[in-house]
């Protein structure tokens, strides 16, 4: 049975909402609609000119191979991003929801990760994998293996992985530990009565238990891989070698803000809008269903 | 009481209105921290203390695109300095910019200032002038690109030190044998499309791109897929494959391998001098840039790299005037040369390196003129003054890109160059219509 409170009147309910409104438009649909607008014109960096181009820069990029590769590997590395951390974050928390003592302890030193900015995590692992001075360069070398981000693609896009996906897992693992705590003790001992393995238990009951933070981590994750890896990839490898880590966002910042190239800067934040849009769409209408809540 | 109080803060505002009447405050925006920082603020402080109607108030806006963006915001907001700092591949952005710079010429013609721009070495001031031969920004801090060699490491080699390096081709036949000694890094480089592709044209007097580089048109293109380009690509690429060139990344990550000492050679520019001096424990040397002698006699000049000041729109004259008077400050022969000598950069006019060589500094320090000469030993070609091409800072990423994959295999030589002219050319292309 929902409980609904009424409101006598118009105004006191337009009150109520008005700051929420009022700072979802200033800093949400204003910019976005800036976003559009721009995409629209080729401007000179100055703002002194505009000139009308319509979807010309949609044509324009979408015409760049280059701009459709970095498709590919937004994907590819959202898709490790997501995996990696929410993987480890669940594995980690399981561990932790099964420790009677220590827990505390435990907990906490994984959470502290996640107080660390991208862009300084960036530099922690670079310097770890640096392929002249890094620690681990320097034991990888000792087991005959020639580390080298700087030219290797595939090493490069790891490295990018892990730092994103490091920090991330502090954040997953607390929602994955919360989630696990509510699950009723009765249902698992039940199932233990019944015989049902550790694993049979955790594939049967929890998880499926588990769906509704899976989902919200799912989407959250993603989003977060789309943008907020922007300060990881720029310390790291600044989208190289080649363009084997290039993202949508990092190609937004490049031709925004290095190439002064602002219509079709804007017209990639329009593509990005639009992608971000169905993917929460995609994620609510089909995925969710398949949540238990 | 309260009348008291009143008149206290009426006079308390009518002080400071005479303060900032009395001194006219210059907003200078660059891109320096560390020890450049330093001396930036030193000649600030110096220039203050001379007199007393302008004070000029230096802010450090980040890096080079940092500092060149914090400029185009502010414009956009109204609230520009009055001298921003703009490194040397933003000079196209900001000449297409009229409406928001005003030419150094200009302020300083309106500002009734004493300005003789033939005071100022060619080869450095050409990268910034019109194509009538009036300096749009003044050159702040330039330097060239030079051979840095550890000697020390070519001795252990069983190789002479003072062995000639002026070709590509001797300094191949070293790496050889560098090699075949088991150094682990023979060479190394810094800025690779800056040392490698521009200056390598420059040097060889062959166009990087069509239109004299851009000087004489927007409607230029890339041209930097040549056979003479090809030819030194393909060689560091062998030399990569070979280990015998090491790539460390896209800008001078590459120094601090050789000031470690693990490397011989290391391409970097002539400013890499204060670091190098203060960090490296061996025997250090600086030689001209190597050309390829299967491709000139002798080579051309070296083009410039590095910042200009730019004088941006919509101050008063007043302001103009201070402006002019601290460019000519910086341009005076005892400021330069110190500048110069502190830091390796070159001089921006004759004067100040004449006066350096009368101080004996090229002589208790040697080598700190062989970017000088390599810059100014010929008179600069169409090839040679410098690049005007917008979108340039982007277009660099693209090469940086392209050269990767020929330093990993990925690509030969002739490809990737194919790759970055047909990809920077699309830029270049957008950059004339946003510049229409």
């Amino acid at each position: 049975m929902e409980k609904r409170v009424k409101f006598k009147g118009i105004w006191l309910p337009i009150l109520l909402v008005l700051p929420q409104i009022l700072i979802t438009a200033i800093f949400f649909f204003y910019p976005a609609g800036q976003a559009i607008w721009q995409s629209l014109f080729i401007p000179d960096p100055f703002g002194l000119s505009m000139q009308w181009v319509g979807l010309g820069n949609f044509e324009f990029l979408l015409s760049d191979r280059y701009y459709r590769a970095s498709f590919v590997t937004t994907a590819v590395f959202s898709i490790l991003v997501t995996v990696v951390s929410m993987g480890v974050a669940l594995y980690l928390a399981v561990l932790a929801d099964r420790l009677v003592r220590g827990s505390g302890t435990y907990r906490t030193l994984l959470i502290w990760p996640y107080a660390v900015a991208p862009a300084v995590a960036g530099v922690l692992w670079l310097f770890m994998f640096n392929t002249r001075v890094g620690v681990v360069t320097w034991y990888l070398g000792l087991l005959g293996y020639d580390w080298n981000h700087v030219l290797n693609e595939g090493e490069a896009m790891g490295l990018v992985v892990i730092a994103s996906a490091w920090g991330r897992i502090s954040y997953n693992f607390l929602f994955f530990l919360a989630g696990l705590q509510a699950i009723p003790r009765s249902v698992i001992e039940a199932a233990a009565i019944d015989g049902a393995h550790f694993w049979t238990r955790f594939r049967t009951i929890v998880f499926p238990l588990l769906s509704p933070t899976t989902f919200f981590l799912l989407v959250v994750n993603i989003i977060y891989s789309f943008f907020e890896t922007f300060g990881v990839i720029h310390t790291i490898t600044s989208g190289g070698p080649q363009q084997a880590t290039t993202i949508l966002v990092y190609k937004v910042y490049a031709d925004g803000f290095v190439g002064q190239d602002l219509g079709s800067s804007a017209a990639q934040s329009v593509i990005l809008l639009a992608i971000v849009s169905i993917l929460t769409v995609i994620q609510f209408k089909y995925i969710e269903r398949r949540v238990h809540y | 009481m309260k009348r008291t109080i009143c008149i206290l803060a009426a006079s308390a505002t009518l002080g400071t209105a005479q303060a900032a009447m009395a001194q006219t405050e210059i907003e200078f925006w660059h891109a320096f921290t560390g020890r450049l920082g330093e001396l930036v603020a030193e000649q600030v402080d110096t220039f203050n203390a001379s007199q007393s109607d302008y004070k000029v108030v230096a802010s450090h806006k980040g890096n080079y695109s940092e500092t060149l963006n914090a400029g185009i915001a502010a414009f956009r907001a109204g609230e520009q300095p009055d001298i921003l700092m703009v490194f040397e591949v933003g000079t196209a952005t900001m000449m297409a910019a009229k409406g928001a710079v005003m030419p150094v010429h200009e302020v300083m013609a309106a500002a009734g200032a004493d300005f003789d721009q033939s005071k100022y070495i060619g080869s450095v001031k050409g990268y910034y002038t019109s194509p009538d031969g009036n300096m749009l920004s003044l050159p702040f801090n330039s330097s060239t690109p030079v051979l840095w060699v550890n000697r020390d490491k070519l001795s252990e080699a069983g190789i002479d030190p003072d062995t000639d390096l002026s070709t590509w081709e001797k300094v191949g036949a070293v790496l050889d044998d560098l090699k075949a000694a088991g150094v682990d890094c023979p060479l190394t480089t810094a800025w690779q499309s800056w040392v490698h592709l521009e200056n390598f044209s420059a040097y060889h007097n062959t166009p990087f791109a069509t239109k004299e580089n851009g000087f004489a048109g927007t409607d230029t293109e890339l041209a930097f897929n040549g056979p003479a380009q090809v030819t030194h690509i393909g060689a560091m690429g062998d030399w990569a494959r070979d280990g015998k060139f090491i790539y460390a990344g896209r800008r001078n990550e590459g120094g601090a391998n050789f000031r470690a000492g693990e490397c011989a050679f290391f391409t970097e520019s002539s400013a890499g001098y204060a670091g190098i001096k203060s960090e490296a424990e061996f025997d250090f040397e600086v030689r001209p840039l190597p050309y390829w002698e299967a491709l000139v006699s002798e080579p051309q000049n070296t083009i410039i790299g590095g910042a200009s000041l730019w004088v941006m729109e919509g101050q008063s004259a007043e302001e103009y005037k201070g402006v002019a008077a601290y460019l000519n400050f910086l341009s005076s022969p005892e400021i330069q040369a110190k500048w110069h000598q502190d830091t390796g950069y070159l001089p921006i006019t004759a004067e100040a390196g004449e006066l350096t060589k009368s101080q004996g500094f090229y002589e208790a320090n040697p080598g700190t003129d062989v970017a000088v000469m390599q810059m100014t030993a010929r008179e600069p070609t169409g090839n040679s003054k410098g690049l005007r091409l917008g979108s340039f800072d982007q277009i660099r990423g693209i090469i940086d890109e392209e050269l990767e994959a020929v330093w990993s295999g990925d690509k030969n030589a002739q490809a990737a160059l194919d790759s970055a002219v047909e990809r920077g050319n699309v830029l270049l292309r957008r950059f004339e219509q946003a510049a229409r």
